[in-house]
């Protein structure tokens, strides 16, 4: 997700490139595939056609909802110490 | 033994021919007509009696349905060398080359992929010295 932070609309292609050069992740391109479907059904990575290329964006708003739910939790522990 | 061709499917071998030369900066060195197609390979200018590549017709069935599968994931069909590839891309804009992925650097390697308007990404790579 960083790294789709890094260049928003990403191909798998260049995901998977990014991921074994920079994170020395070697996963399949299946695996890879994988994953993001799993965080496509969790909503934090979009993915359109542009094109005649299928490319993805990370959405960082289901995390902002779960900050919005859980607002305090940091502060709350600071004033228990 | 030696490798001498390596060949990219192309929708239509003069549209190809004119942009791996006249766009990208290739050299001609087959065009032999062989009735409705040709043998047209092209080799770099740095290595004329280097690699060819043959810009070959990609009207078997197979070929469409791979190509296109390829491009939806942004695999380029092929990777050629050069020595800086943010002044290639910049080069290549200039002459309305449609880049999918800007220069991007990958650690041990810089690449950066474009459509070849012939039906397939190819990506450009420089790989960066060791200090």
């Amino acid at each position: 997700m960083d790294e789709l932070v890094d260049r928003p609309g990403q191909s798998l292609f260049e995901l998977c490139a990014r991921l074994t050069m920079r994170h020395g992740i070697n996963s399949s391109r299946q695996a890879i595939t994988q994953h993001l479907d799993v965080l496509q059904a969790a909503g934090l990575v979009r993915a359109r056609r542009v094109g005649r290329s299928r490319l993805h964006w990370f959405d960082s708003s289901p995390l902002k909802a779960i900050a919005e739910r859980w607002p305090n939790s940091t502060e709350e522990r600071g004033t228990e110490r | 033994m030696r490798i001498h061709l390596a060949s990219v499917p192309v929708d239509d071998q003069q549209k190809a021919l004119r942009f791996y030369t006249e766009t990208l900066g290739f050299q001609i060195k087959h065009n032999i007509p062989l009735g409705e197609y040709a043998w047209i390979t092209v080799v770099s200018e740095e290595a004329p009696e280097g690699m060819e590549l043959v810009l070959e017709p990609d009207d078997h069935p197979a070929v469409r349905p791979y190509k296109r599968a390829l491009v939806e994931d942004g695999i380029p069909i092929t990777s050629f060398a050069v020595d800086d590839v943010e002044a290639e891309h910049e080069r290549l804009k200039g002459r309305g080359v449609r880049f999918v992925q800007p220069p991007t650097d990958l650690g041990t390697v810089i690449t950066a992929v474009f459509d070849d308007t012939c039906g397939n990404l190819v990506q450009i790579a420089e790989e960066k010295r060791q200090p």
